[in-house]
C-alpha cells in the first residue's frame, strides 16, 4: 500500500464516523448500533464536562495512585552502556497495569448512562482484574469473558477476580484465547442491551471505543511529558511500548504524536518467529480487514477468516490491533517491530537482576527492543519505555519455559 | 430491474400467504452432503434461500450456527467455493431467491467489486451482511445496486422510531425483522410483540418483511407468518445437521433427506397461513 501524504497533525483522529485515515469505523450489527450512537453521544457529553474529568482526576490519584513515576533505570543504563532508559511505571498502579486508567473513565460513563451490569473480556486477565476492581468499587455485577486456554495460564488473575466478586466465563469457542472471549462479550452484550455496558479492554473495537479508551489512557503520555521535562528539561528522543491491542501504547504515543523528534516504537509479539503462524504482529505480517467493529490489521488467511495468534504473553496474543495503530504504521509515523517469546524472557529475567523490577510479559517485549537500540544510541540520548505491568501473574509461565518447576498449591 | 426476491415475494402476495426462508451453511458438513441440501430446498418448500458464508468468528450467531460454521470451515469451505454452490444450484433451479448471509471480512479480502460480479454471475439474489450497518452502505450496499443485488438489512427490536428510517433507507428486496435481542436460535419470541413491532414497520414501508431468530417449529412459524411476508429458519435446520453426525464427525446417509424433513414440516406451517 502507497504512503499517504504526511498529514499537518497526526492527533486529528478519528473522524465523526470513527474513522483514523481508512481504518477504525462501526462494523457491528444493527442491534448494536443504537447503543454505539448512544455511547458515543455521552461520551460527547462527558468529555466536555469539567465534572466528569474532575472525577477521573480524583480517583487517578486516590485510588490509583497516579502519577505513576517516571523512573531512570540507572543500573540497566548502565548495563547497555548507551541510552538513558526511563521507565513510565504504570505497573505501580493499583491492579498492577495500566489497565485501571481506562477501567475508570468507562465506569463512570456506564453510570452516567445508567446501566446496572458490567461486561468484559481479558486475555492475561489484566483488564479482567481492574474491570472487576471498579466494578466492585462502583457497586456492578460483572461477568468476564476469557478464553480457557488464558484461565489455564494466568490462574492468579483469575482468583483475584473472583475474589472481587466478578463471575469468570471461560470461552472454548476457538482457541479459547482473547479473540474469542471478544466474539463471546459481544454476544452477551448483543443480548443484554438493555442493561449491560460492555467495559472493552483496549483502543480497539468499534467507534468511539479506540477514541474513548485512548483518551483514558493518554494520562501516560500526558504525565511522562511533564515528569520528563522536570527530570531532562527536554522531551526524550525516542518512545517504546509493547503492543497488542494497544492501549498502554497509544496511551503513552498520542501526546508525542505531533512532537516529530520522539521516535516511536511500537513492538508486537513475534512470538516464535514471523516465517510461521506462531506469532502475533498484525502489523508485521497481517493485512487490513474488518473484526470486531473496526478495520484494522489482522492476522488471517487468503480466505479472510481470522487466525489464532500466539505469544508466551496472554495480553499480546490477539489477531488484531486498534485502529489507531494501523494508521499510525500507514502513516509512517510510528515503527512497528516484532519481538520473539525468547528475547522477551531473557529481557524479563535481565530486568529483575539489574533493577529488582519483576515486569509483566507484555512490556517485556517492550524491554527486548530497548535492549537491543540504546547500546547503538549516544549517551546523550534518552529512551521512554512504558512498563505497563507487574509480573507477578507470569512467574508461572516463566517458570515453564524456563525448565523450572513450582508448587502450586 | 426486478431480481428473484421481487418476483418471489409477489407471487406470495398473490398466494396469501407468508413465504418460508431457510438458511443453511455452505459447506455444512461437507461440501457434497452441503449441495445436495441446497439443490433439495425448493422441493422440500423454500421459497427462499438463505446460505451462510462461513466466518471464524460469527459475533452474533449461538452456538448451533457457530458450530456450522466450524464445520464448513474444517472441510475446507471458502466463499469461493460458496459461489460455486450457487452457480452449481442455478443449473436446476431459475427461480428460487439466493440470499448470502455473513460478515464483512471474507468479501473484504475477496474483493468488494469482484465479489458483486462474481456473486451476479452464480445467480446471488441479494446479501445479509451481518456487520455492516447503514453506516458503512457506501462500502457494499451501494455498489451491490449495480449488479442487481439486493441489499437485506436486519430491523431489531432496539431498532426505535428514529433509527428506522436509516435501516429502511437503502434495503431492498426485504426487511429482515429480527425477533429478539440476542444470537441466532437463543430464545422463543413472543409472538405478540413481533406482531406489533412488524406493523410498526408496516406503517413506514412497503417492501416485504420476513420474521426471524428462534423459530424452531411449523406451530412458532404458523404464528409469526400472520403479520410477516415471510419466516425465516436457520438454528433448527443446522442442528439437524448436528444430530446426524456419526461420532467421527462425518454425516450419516440421509442427513440432507433429514434437513428436508424438517423443511417440509416447516413449509406446511407457513401454506397452513392466509393473509
Amino acid at each position: 500500500m502507497s504512503k499517504p501524504i504526511e498529514p499537518n497533525s497526526f492527533k486529528t483522529g478519528p473522524d465523526e464516523a470513527g474513522h483514523f485515515g481508512i481504518f477504525g469505523g462501526r462494523y457491528v450489527a444493527e442491534t448494536l448500533m443504537p447503543l454505539i450512537l448512544d455511547l458515543e453521544k455521552h461520551y460527547t457529553d462527558a468529555k466536555n464536562d469539567p465534572d466528569f474529568h474532575a472525577q477521573i482526576a480524583y480517583l487517578n490519584k486516590h485510588y490509583t495512585g497516579r502519577p505513576s513515576p517516571l523512573y531512570f533505570a540507572e543500573s540497566l543504563t548502565e548495563h547497555l552502556g548507551g541510552a538513558k532508559i526511563y521507565f513510565k511505571r504504570d505497573e505501580l498502579n493499583h491492579t498492577g497495569s495500566h489497565k485501571i486508567n481506562n477501567c475508570l473513565g468507562q465506569i463512570l460513563l456506564a453510570k452516567k448512562m445508567g446501566k446496572t451490569r458490567i461486561i468484559a473480556e481479558t486475555g492475561a486477565g489484566q483488564h479482567g482484574v481492574a474491570a472487576a476492581t471498579v466494578a466492585a468499587k462502583f457497586g456492578f455485577p460483572c461477568v468476564v469473558y476469557m478464553g480457557k486456554t488464558d484461565v489455564e495460564r494466568q490462574s492468579p488473575n483469575v482468583f483475584r477476580m473472583k475474589l472481587l466478586g466478578a463471575e469468570i466465563v471461560p470461552v472454548t469457542a476457538g482457541a479459547g484465547t482473547l479473540k474469542d472471549a471478544m466474539n463471546e462479550a459481544l454476544r452477551d452484550w448483543v443480548t443484554n442491551v438493555e442493561d449491560t455496558y460492555y467495559l472493552i479492554g483496549t483502543a480497539a473495537g468499534p467507534h468511539p471505543y479506540p477514541e474513548l479508551v485512548r483518551d483514558f489512557q493518554s494520562v501516560i503520555g500526558k504525565e511522562t511529558k511533564e515528569q520528563m521535562m522536570e527530570a531532562e528539561w527536554r522531551l526524550p528522543d525516542m518512545l517504546i511500548a509493547s503492543v497488542g491491542g494497544g492501549s498502554n501504547a497509544i496511551g503513552l504515543f498520542h501526546p508525542f504524536l505531533d512532537d516529530k523528534d520522539v521516535e516511536i516504537v511500537g513492538v508486537e509479539a513475534g512470538g516464535l518467529g514471523l516465517e510461521g503462524d506462531e506469532h502475533c504482529a498484525s502489523l508485521s505480517a497481517g493485512k487490513p480487514g474488518v473484526l470486531h467493529g473496526n478495520r484494522t490489521y489482522l492476522l488471517q488467511d487468503d480466505d479472510g477468516q481470522i487466525l489464532e495468534g500466539h505469544s508466551i504473553s496472554a495480553g499480546l496474543d490477539y489477531p488484531g490491533i486498534g485502529p489507531e495503530h494501523s494508521y499510525l504504521q500507514e502513516t509512517g509515523r510510528v515503527e512497528y517491530v516484532p519481538i520473539m517469546d525468547t528475547e522477551a524472557l531473557e529481557a524479563f529475567q535481565l530486568l529483575c537482576k539489574t533493577e529488582g523490577i519483576i515486569p509483566a510479559l507484555e512490556p517485556s517485549h517492550a524491554l527486548a527492543e530497548v535492549v537491543k537500540r540504546a547500546p547503538k544510541m549516544g549517551k546523550d540520548k534518552i529512551i521512554v519505555m512504558n512498563l505497563c505491568g507487574r509480573g507477578d501473574k507470569d512467574i508461572f509461565t516463566v517458570g515453564k519455559a524456563l525448565g523450572i518447576e513450582m508448587e502450586t498449591e | 430491474m426486478k431480481t428473484r426476491i421481487d418476483t418471489r415475494f409477489e407471487q406470495l402476495k398473490i398466494e396469501g400467504r407468508p413465504g418460508l426462508v431457510t438458511f443453511v451453511m455452505a459447506g455444512d458438513p461437507n461440501l457434497e452432503v452441503s449441495q445436495e441440501i441446497l439443490n433439495g430446498l425448493p422441493v422440500a418448500g423454500a421459497d427462499l434461500i438463505e446460505i451462510g458464508m462461513p466466518f471464524s468468528d460469527p459475533m452474533a450467531d449461538g452456538p448451533s450456527i457457530q458450530l456450522a460454521g466450524q464445520r464448513a470451515l474444517k472441510g475446507g469451505q471458502t466463499l469461493t467455493k460458496t459461489l460455486a454452490m450457487v452457480a452449481e444450484f442455478r443449473k436446476l433451479n431459475n427461480e428460487t431467491p439466493i440470499i448470502l448471509m455473513g460478515y464483512y471480512n471474507p468479501i473484504y479480502i475477496y474483493g468488494n467489486e469482484k465479489f458483486l460480479k462474481d456473486a451476479n454471475a452464480a445467480g446471488v439474489d441479494g446479501l445479509i451482511i451481518v456487520d455492516l450497518p447503514p453506516e458503512a452502505d457506501d462500502e457494499l450496499c451501494i455498489p451491490a445496486m449495480d449488479y442487481n443485488i439486493n441489499f437485506i438489512r436486519l430491523a431489531t427490536p432496539t431498532t426505535d422510531a428514529e433509527r428506522l428510517p436509516k435501516v429502511l433507507e437503502n434495503t431492498s428486496g426485504f426487511l429482515y425483522y429480527v425477533s429478539i435481542t440476542g444470537i441466532t436460535g437463543a430464545a422463543a419470541p413472543d409472538p405478540d410483540r413481533v406482531g406489533k413491532a412488524i406493523a410498526a414497520i408496516k406503517a413506514k414501508t412497503d417492501i416485504p418483511v420476513a420474521v426471524g431468530f428462534g423459530v424452531r417449529t411449523a406451530e412458532q412459524a404458523a404464528d409469526l407468518g400472520k403479520g410477516a411476508d415471510g419466516v425465516v429458519v436457520g438454528s433448527a435446520l443446522v442442528s439437524v445437521i448436528l444430530d446426524n453426525l456419526d461420532s467421527d464427525g462425518n454425516p450419516k446417509a440421509g442427513t440432507a433427506r433429514a434437513v428436508h424433513a424438517l423443511v417440509e414440516d416447516l413449509a406446511s406451517g407457513v401454506r397452513s397461513v392466509k393473509h
